[in-house]
């Protein structure tokens, strides 16, 4: 797969008096790109406004040239986006169950999918877990299965908005690592830094703006000087 | 006490989920209608064959009812003081034979086979405007969200502890109910994600 080509035209997201976002201009076609910012920045609404989870206040933004407000449908076939929290994100009760959910569209027989559904489960380490309930599974494997959950409708691509945040270093190592082997393209909001060292290309977010927008050395080295002139 | 589906092979795991659930509501149907200390004994006992076949062992059975018993021993003492023994053996034991049954049902049947057993069987009702399948996952996010919130619960109870405030019902109430709403929230926007609405 190539990279993603989403664009941001002059956005700007605004909720009541606050303004999220503020006039962003993006063109990225890249395979991997890190978003980095403090908390509140407007980081996760960047991420939201790719699968019209948000829809802009002004401007407009088109993912594979088509545009989150008016073919949202469409837009969220092509991208899955899988969120920091994933009780949020897991609406079955098992395991299995919640891949078939993703799944209720593609038309498989009753047995046809169930094999499926394992395999994907197999795929992303929770191999024998389909009927394990979903509120029983450990927090990495939770993750795990939102992701799998996302990556069964086959998108092209990903948005992850701090994924590893909830988890230990073990797990957070684990979703990194099923990430970076991805063939989709991945746009990763994130407070790990070292998860978007090797990327293509990293986004500084800070009060709204993009104020950086470099390769991951120079971009996190920005980050940092902000981070030590906050105060 | 939902949602927990035992894997198995025992012949109830292997019954479809549609004769399981009308012979769910024939039986408790009959024990309410029938009412008495010898229906009631004659149910648990085909309850405690059921289990058995079922072989997901007794600790399964027990966790049905477990979050029952308070309520039963209070609802007994209260049927035998108004009423008498008999009459609470019969209230009390009603409503440990509906748990049971029905414990036994979700214990072995998956929930996609339930659900599917019930869009089919809502399917009739398409004309006048339900939708079986939004139901399906109505009742599926019911299941699923119990656990959520009783988590929830766990930790705003513990946070209140924390702080002091343990007798305090507005530092249990406040923070339940908002947490339970951004779940809410977040649970709406996951379903906007995953293409639910389109």
């Amino acid at each position: 797969m190539g990279g993603m080509n989403v664009v941001l035209d002059q956005v700007s997201h605004r909720i009541g008096d606050r303004l999220v976002l503020d006039r962003i201009d993006l063109t990225l076609t890249e395979r991997r790109v890190g978003v980095v910012g403090l908390n509140g920045s407007g980081k996760s609404t960047l991420a939201r406004l790719l699968d019209g989870l948000v829809l802009p206040t002004s401007g407009r933004v088109l993912v594979g040239g088509l545009d989150t407000r008016r073919q949202a449908a469409q837009v969220r076939r092509r991208v899955g986006f899988v969120f920091t929290d994933p009780d949020a994100q897991i609406v079955m009760p098992t395991a299995g169950e919640d891949v078939a959910f993703s799944l209720r569209r593609s038309g498989l027989g009753r047995d046809e999918l169930r094999q499926r559904v394992e395999r994907i489960l197999a795929d992303h380490g929770l191999a024998g877990r389909g009927d394990a309930p979903a509120h029983l599974l450990s927090g990495g494997e939770k993750q795990l299965l939102a992701l799998a959950a996302v990556l069964a409708t086959g998108p092209s691509l990903l948005v992850c908005d701090e994924p590893t945040t909830l988890l230990d270093a073990r797990n957070a190592r684990r979703i990194t690592s099923l990430l970076a082997d991805l063939p989709q393209s991945v746009l990763l909001v994130t407070h790990h830094l070292d998860t978007v060292r090797d990327f293509d290309r990293v986004l500084v977010v800070h009060e709204g703006r993009v104020v950086a927008d470099d390769t991951p050395a120079a971009a996190l080295a920005a980050y940092r000087r902000l981070i030590e002139d906050a105060p | 006490m939902i949602g927990l589906y035992l894997t198995g092979g025992s012949v109830l795991h292997r019954a479809p989920a549609g004769p399981k659930l009308a012979v769910l509501a024939l039986g408790l149907t009959a024990v309410t209608l029938l009412a008495s200390t010898g229906t009631v004994l004659v149910a648990l006992v085909a309850l405690g064959v059921g289990y058995a076949l079922a072989g997901v062992g007794l600790r399964a059975a027990v966790a049905q009812a477990r979050p029952l018993l308070w309520l039963l021993v209070l609802l007994a003492a209260f049927q035998t003081w108004r009423a008498d023994w008999t009459t609470a053996v019969e209230v009390c034991g009603s409503i440990l034979v509906a748990v049971l049954a029905a414990g036994l049902v979700t214990l072995t049947t998956r929930t996609e086979d339930l659900l599917a057993t019930l869009v089919r069987a809502m399917a009739p009702l398409r004309p006048l405007g339900v939708h079986p399948e939004r139901v399906a996952l109505l009742l599926a996010l019911v299941i699923r969200t119990v656990p959520v919130l009783t988590r929830i619960a766990g930790e705003v109870r513990e946070a209140r502890i924390a702080r002091g405030a343990q007798w305090s019902a507005r530092a249990l109430a406040v923070p339940m109910v908002i947490r339970t709403v951004r779940h809410a929230d977040r649970i709406g926007e996951a379903l906007i994600a995953r293409g639910a609405d389109d």
